[in-house]
């Protein structure tokens, strides 16, 4: 009974921690159709934020939850500024200048920080005993986490004015321009937006992970299969799909071990997109966000 | 600008030579110096290997170059950085055989390039030294292999972990070549010392999820952890470990700990009593490997990285191949292999150690420590220790004319399935 206790403990934590680096993807892909390649560095200077401002002295909550989300945030309106804004609609241009600018923050960190990084903070929480079995604390918080941040999410796009007209614009941007929304100003918070919830995930992460400059490329495919497969509803795709990548991962690899689990997740993705091309919310969830 | 009769038949001439015959300017060039050929990534994932080998390489070829050179000639170190690409391994080393014409090729960190590039540097008659710990079963002349290999470590770390931890051993590992042989051998020496091998498990290099195999771990309640895990993405296993509050009830031995400096990068609390072996620490006592370690720090700086056993074997590599060429009298290829067969020996930072004619391997000491504060405390040396499992099937004495990497062979001579 402590195993099974155990054991599903883990699996929604896999699933949570899925949910956590694919969300940022899933909001600036949603809502902006621009497939960021560099979306695993995003994660990774989240990381980096985190380590350098704890090991300057700063708390390490502070840095996870407010710093992190808001140095990147700020990287992400001044890469949509620079360089994203000119790409609207060139969906190939955009994969290119992505993948460039992951090459850039890959090479610039290691340049600055070096290819090791002392990354010597520890999960802030113990570990807690459940009858035969230890989990760690901070896979409890993360979970806890993940859930608030869909919450969030929900309510700025639901019941905030921002939200709508977001919404609006992603519906229709010559629609929501000549009704005198600034399609521009929205697509520049949407991708900070986007950006500062991939820096909180990688702030969270890097206790559990470590931070490396190549750290992003372990992230990335996974993000992306996940926000592939769930479709173009940002919150329902990215929970759905997670669940049940997230699921059949931690399964698998309980039962076989961890590189059938990666197979069985991939397989499992390669089967969803064949029959669902539109991802799980292209046919399910149609009406949800 | 002043042209005279002079300069215009110089300038003329030397545009000739180099137009009809590549060939005199390559023997001319020759003739300068010595060319040393370096490839190592320096660049992309596996830089946290190849930065401090990058490093060790150019401050040996500096020091011999400070101290007059070899046979009265300078070592031109040429360097490339294949950036973690198998690609680019094989276009850097044809490079460095048929353009550079390189007396010698120290390169490669994964098995998987060294193999790309061995056949190549064997069919351009390059001399290759790889310097990098590895699966062991290289048997070729043209190859020299000064880095340990699993009977090395393995053989020694084995017993002593079990001693003190307990005869039960759950394996964990990295799932490529070096993992899986590793494992298998780690398997055959905790069976040979009457203990029990709870289960081996292998992980993808991009794993970061160790979640599940945490739980399995505290299931099958192990007395201790076996670690082959390997690059950035693994590290996140010991963090994990911790976080679960593991480490304190089941500690972890490994022979890939520490290679990647991965005890730096997690906090000393949840590395403390972590063991280790390799064939150099940076910790090793003694006045030569303090002045290796103080000459190194004065070079690169305050962000000098720690010196471990890959940074150790790029510099021993490095001054095997140089005394060789001072014993050969010429840095030539054939010669200088036969120098090195003599059974050439050197007093590096590692200690006295020597190249094993039969194999072209390091004859090695091999340190076991522990971790506390980062810091590894040995607490067992084994002088000079042969390569016994490429020993099992490789002999260039009775047979020097091969080229071949016996990759399953080794584990079935030394009767593993």
């Amino acid at each position: 009974m402590d195993l099974v206790i155990a054991l599903a403990l883990q699996i929604v934590y896999g699933i949570a921690s899925l949910v956590l680096i694919s969300l940022g993807l899933a909001i600036i892909f949603g809502m902006m159709r621009v497939i960021n390649l560099a979306h695993g560095e995003f994660l990774m200077l989240g990381g980096y934020t985190v380590v350098i401002s704890t090991n300057q002295g700063v708390n390490i909550w502070f840095a996870m939850l407010v710093l992190a989300p808001l140095v990147v945030g700020l990287i992400g309106v001044l890469v949509e500024r620079l360089l994203i804004q000119f790409l609207y609609g060139r969906m190939v241009d955009t994969l290119l200048a992505t993948w460039g600018l992951s090459l850039l923050f890959v090479g610039l960190v290691t340049s600055i920080f070096g290819a090791q990084t002392a990354t010597t903070i520890s999960p802030p929480l113990g570990a807690i005993q459940i009858g035969d079995y230890s989990s760690s604390a901070y896979e409890l918080f993360l979970i806890g986490v993940t859930v608030v941040l869909l919450l969030l999410v929900y309510a700025v796009l639901k019941l905030t004015k921002l939200g709508l007209v977001a919404r609006a614009t992603m519906q229709s941007d010559d629609m929501a321009s000549a009704l005198g929304v600034s399609t521009k100003r929205i697509y520049m918070i949407t991708f900070g937006l986007g950006a500062a919830v991939s820096g909180l995930a990688g702030g969270l992460l890097a206790p559990v992970t470590g931070v490396l400059p190549s750290i992003g490329a372990t992230y990335i495919a996974k993000a992306f299969i996940t926000v592939i497969s769930g479709g173009a509803s940002i919150l329902a795709g990215t929970t759905a799909a997670s669940v049940l990548l997230g699921g059949i991962n931690g399964i698998m690899a309980f039962l076989t071990g961890p590189t059938l689990g990666e197979v069985a997740l991939l397989a499992a993705a390669i089967i969803l997109i064949r029959l669902l091309p539109t991802g799980i919310t292209g046919r399910f969830f149609r009406k949800s966000l | 600008m002043s042209f005279d009769r002079r300069t215009f038949i110089k300038g003329t001439s030397l545009a000739g030579l180099t137009l009809m015959a590549p060939g005199i300017i390559g023997r001319a060039k020759a003739d300068d110096t010595i060319r040393l050929a370096s490839i190592l990534d320096q660049s992309g994932g596996l830089d946290i290997y190849g930065k401090p080998m990058a490093d060790a390489t150019t401050m040996a070829v500096d020091e011999i170059n400070a101290a007059g050179g070899l046979n009265g000639k300078q070592v031109e170190l040429i360097n490339y950085d294949p950036q973690s690409n198998i690609q680019f391994y094989t276009q850097y080393a044809t490079k460095a055989a048929a353009g550079d014409k390189a007396h010698v090729v120290h390169a490669g960190i994964t098995s998987a390039s060294r193999e790309a590039i061995r056949p190549t540097l064997g069919r351009f008659k390059s001399l290759y030294f790889y310097n990098t710990q590895y699966e062991g079963g290289v048997c070729d002349r043209n190859c020299f292999c000064t880095g340990s290999t699993p009977a090395q470590t393995v053989e020694k770390l084995v017993p002593y972990a079990m001693n003190k931890f307990g005869k039960k051993v759950y394996i964990i590992a990295a799932d490529y070549n070096y993992g899986q042989i590793t494992a298998q051998w780690v398997k055959k020496y905790v069976t040979d010392n009457g203990g029990e091998v709870a289960d081996i498990e292998f992980f993808p290099l991009d794993v970061t999820n160790f979640g599940p195999t945490i739980k399995k771990i505290q299931a099958a309640k192990p007395d201790m952890v076996w670690s082959a895990l390997v690059g950035g993405a693994h590290i996140s296993f010991y963090r994990q470990y911790a976080a679960a509050g593991m480490n304190k009830s089941v500690p972890i031995a490994s022979t890939t700990f520490g290679v990647g400096n991965e005890h730096k990068l997690i906090s000393a609390d949840e590395g403390d009593g972590i063991l280790a072996a390799y064939t150099y620490f940076q910790e090793v006592p003694g006045d030569d490997n303090a002045a290796f370690v103080k000459r190194f720090q004065d070079k690169f700086g305050a962000d000098a990285p720690y010196l471990n056993e890959l940074a150790a074997r790029s510099y021993e590599g490095i001054q095997f191949w140089a005394e060789a060429v001072r014993k050969a009298g010429t840095a030539d290829r054939m010669p200088v292999i036969e120098a090195l067969e003599s059974g050439i020996s050197l007093a590096g930072p590692s200690g006295p150690i020597s190249i094993d004619p039969k194999t072209h391997h390091g004859v090695l000491n091999v340190y076991l420590a522990e971790l506390k504060d980062q810091t590894f405390n040995i607490v067992e040396t084994h002088n000079e220790q042969p390569p016994s499992d490429t020993l099992l099937v490789c002999d260039l004495k009775a047979n020097p004319d091969q080229a071949k990497f016996y990759f399953e062979n080794g584990l079935e001579a030394a009767g593993i399935k």
